[in-house]
């Protein structure tokens, strides 16, 4: 393990100190780790003193480890050997127009030029607006349909394209187009005033406001060596629960409306909004916006605000039980969901699946566990007992882990520990460091990681949202399913699109 | 004069009772739904509208929604409303009405074709299969009637000394038959838990899907169809249900309505205390609906007569 660095979550280590291996080594030292059940958690490319070199943070049971190489303008891709790493090398060649050969499916991620003007590898024309002249993955004979969704949907909800190949109800292979929402934040984070990065990483993907930016804070605090109180832990803890349990009620609102069973749809929808009032009691903004800052939280929690947190929390427990009970005890629900878009554990594990989409197939991982940050060292973990890799384990897990947070939740404000508001101010960032953070966001590991140079400036500024492993894992769920449960599959994963499209 | 009086009435009332729906279901969500003209509203606002129609599509297109509303509105000339003696009837007039309601369906169906977008195609693969199945249904449902009543014409089914309804002495059939026609109803008119006319999700429509790229009175037209033909489908099992041999036309009348809306109630109920079934199951479903009546049809070969 001399060529892997071994790191915690949040630790800032000198980049000095991470292992430099020649590529080969490189190369040979990570499918290792992958094949042997580790999974990958950043693989990027980065510009140091005009040479690209690649970096890969990599977790397993025991730990999280770093280890970093310079790589030529083409290499022999690991994807070739490993699907593990078939996202991030189309992110790589898309960002930095590096090209690994034999990738059995290379394509744009995002569709942007890539940063440092060079040709690009997938020959697209980008003074055209949509990515048009892409082959999808065919598949031919007379009896195939193909049936194109989107980008612009029948919902309000974000745009992506789903190319879907059919034999009459039956899909054989889903492809998913995402890159609509590309607003370069990784770029931009590069650029703006410090005061402004919270903001944006706010804005990476909606309805984790609260996870991005809790890995932003927690990054600059490692870096500027800012020491956070007990008092903002708990209240950012609460603020990442209350954000889980507000889109969990509203994702199983959704899969009952996707199936037609209208009673919980409109009460979860109520009960969600009642979750985002709560954050908005903490922060005055309904997801939560404005309230993690590099240092604490922006907002102070008194006694009155735990007051009402703690007296909605009594209020909507049981109704949520009830709610809950409503939708899982009915047969004609139990019907659509059981069997239904299965992803098992082996493709799972390939596909490096994490959060609740992980879970429902059987990978235990929980960033809270493996890597506890604020104060999740403390606080008892969540066992997931439905491991199907349906939608009814999806959606199972979600309900465990909504009383899970309740039960968190309860916990957090029972401490009574007053906050003192933070705003964000300036602090001087370790140079020539590197760190990564590691949150388990209500999708799952929201992880971000950044790089300083030689004067403290931000280098490098790497965003990964779930959703950028568990796309992949819808479009396999959609194998031999009907093509009219997509929208069931799609609901029971809930991916971001503007996480994934940064 | 009653039955034009009578027809006029039905078409006029359709729209509102299928708000009924709209309005159960809501209620049963704990929310406080659309206003109860609803209907009216959306089909005043979408005949004041221009209809889109796209350079790719011809004339099938345009005909499509005329010829389904005429369609249905012909097969409510020939219904006896509240025992009253239809507009039209003659002797084999059951088969006509059948398929004039095959027709719409037809025109339909090539009228979603003629977009060539795959959605509208996947929707009319699935509607054509499955009223197919509800079809043989509805045969069979025929061939009983004429067993029992001896006559091949609509109105007679229900009028008359050897009129079929639950008071006769083929009740026990006729239960079988009012559950297989709810089905029936419930498939044709693409409710729960076949359909489901609420959704935004293009890829499990059936009946909606078939209709997105019409507009403006081309949509209100499906619309008052479709209104009509849900009106249809209950008012058959009304007949089944009540006699209306009354004298006195409104009591008929006000019977006939009241038995009308609490079908649209019971619907609505259904609707709120189920999921829709997955797709390959619905085949099934209806299918049931025929196996109830061919069962009811065979007994009246030993023991009815």
């Amino acid at each position: 393990m001399d060529n892997l660095l071994k790191i915690d979550n949040g630790e800032t280590v000198k980049r000095s100190d991470i292992p430099q291996l020649s590529f080969d080594v490189f190369r040979r030292e990570l499918l290792d780790f992958a094949v042997n059940g580790g999974q990958i958690v950043h693989y990027f490319a980065y510009e140091d003193d005009g040479v690209l070199k690649v970096m890969a943070v990599l977790r397993n049971d025991d730990g999280l480890y770093v280890t970093g190489s310079d790589v030529a303008e083409t290499y022999h891709a690991l994807t070739a050997d490993c699907e593990k790493f078939h996202m991030f090398e189309r992110e790589i060649a898309e960002q930095y127009g590096v090209r690994p050969y034999d990738h059995p499916w290379l394509k744009h991620v995002r569709y942007h030029a890539n940063y440092r003007n060079r040709e690009d590898v997938f020959g697209n024309d980008y003074s055209q607006d949509i990515p048009g002249n892409y082959d999808y993955f065919p598949v031919e004979g007379e009896a195939i349909h193909e049936v194109a969704v989107g980008p612009v949907h029948a919902g309000i909800i974000e745009p992506g394209h789903f190319r879907f190949q059919c034999i009459g109800e039956e899909v054989l292979h889903l492809e998913i187009q995402l890159g609509y929402q590309h607003r370069g934040v990784e770029k931009m984070m590069l650029e703006v005033p410090r005061k402004r990065m919270p903001v944006i990483v706010e804005g990476i993907a909606g309805d984790t406001a609260i996870g991005h930016s809790l890995c932003y804070a927690q990054a600059i605090e490692s870096l500027g060596s800012v020491a956070v109180d007990e008092g903002a832990r708990i209240v950012r803890s609460i603020a990442l629960e209350l954000e889980r349990i507000a889109n969990h009620t509203g994702d199983l609102g959704a899969l009952s409306g996707d199936v037609a069973f209208n009673p919980p749809a409109a009460y979860f929808g109520r009960l969600r909004g009642e979750f985002l009032n709560l954050l908005m009691v903490l922060s005055g903004n309904r997801f939560g916006k404005g309230l993690v800052r590099p240092g604490g939280v922006a907002y102070s929690m008194g006694q009155e605000q735990r007051q009402l947190l703690i007296d909605k929390i009594k209020e909507t427990k049981p109704e949520v039980e009830h709610v809950c009970d409503l939708l899982f005890t009915a047969h004609t629900v139990q019907a659509r969901f059981d069997l239904t878009g299965t992803v098992d554990r082996e493709t799972a594990e390939k596909l490096g699946l994490v959060g609740y989409s992980g879970r429902a197939s059987g990978l235990a991982y929980d960033a809270r566990v493996s890597f506890p940050t604020e104060c999740y060292a403390g606080l008892p973990a969540n066992m997931n007992n439905k491991t199907d890799g349906d939608v009814a384990s999806r959606a199972t897990v979600r309900r465990e882990e909504i009383e899970h947070s309740f039960l968190l939740i309860e916990t957090l404000l029972a401490k009574n520990v007053e906050t003192e508001s933070v705003l964000a101010g300036e602090c001087k960032l370790a140079p020539s460091s590197f760190v990564v953070t590691i949150n388990e966001g209500w999708r799952g590991e929201i992880s971000h990681c950044l790089l300083t140079g030689a004067g403290g400036e931000i280098l490098r500024y790497k965003v990964k949202d779930p959703s950028f492993h568990n796309w992949t894992g819808l479009a396999m769920s959609l194998r031999n399913q009907g093509i009219s449960d997509f929208p069931l599959c799609n609901k029971s994963f809930n991916l971001s699109y503007c996480g994934f499209d940064l | 004069m009653e039955s034009i009086v009578s027809f006029c009435f039905a078409i006029l009332a359709a729209p509102l009772l299928s708000a009924i729906i709209m309005k159960v279901k809501a209620y049963i969500a704990g929310r406080k739904g659309p206003p109860i003209l609803i209907k009216y509203y959306t089909l005043a606002k979408l005949f004041k509208k221009g209809s889109v129609y796209s350079t790719s599509s011809s004339f099938v297109f345009k005909l499509g929604p005329v010829v389904s509303f005429c369609s249905v509105v012909m097969v409510l000339l020939f219904f006896p409303f509240a025992g009253i003696k239809p507009l039209l009837s003659f002797h084999g007039d059951v088969i006509i009405l059948l398929y004039l309601m095959g027709l719409g369906r037809f025109f339909t169906i090539i009228a979603a074709l003629d977009t060539a977008s795959p959605f509208e195609g996947m929707g009319a693969a699935r509607e054509a299969y499955f009223s197919t199945l509800a079809e043989a249904t509805l045969f069979v449902i025929l061939l009983l009637f004429y067993r029992l009543n001896g006559s091949f014409s609509f109105a007679a089914f229900f009028t008359g000394t050897t009129a079929i309804n639950l008071w006769s002495p083929a009740a026990s059939l006729l239960l079988l038959v009012i559950v297989a026609l709810f089905v029936v109803l419930l498939t044709e008119n693409s409710r729960v838990p076949v359909d489901d006319p609420a959704t935004h999700l293009e890829l499990t429509m059936i009946h909606e899907v078939m209709i997105l790229d019409h507009s403006g009175p081309d949509l209100a037209l499906i619309e008052l169809g479709a209104y009509l033909k849900l009106f249809f489908y209950s008012a058959f099992i009304t007949c089944l249900l009540y006699p209306f041999q009354l004298d006195n036309v409104y009591l008929n009348g006000l019977i006939f309505y009241g038995i009308m809306g609490m079908i649209y109630v019971l619907v609505g109920i259904t609707e709120s205390i189920m999921a829709r079934y997955k797709m390959n199951l619905v085949p099934k479903f209806i299918l049931t609906s025929f196996a109830l009546v061919f069962f009811a049809t065979i007994l009246t070969m030993e023991f009815v007569k």
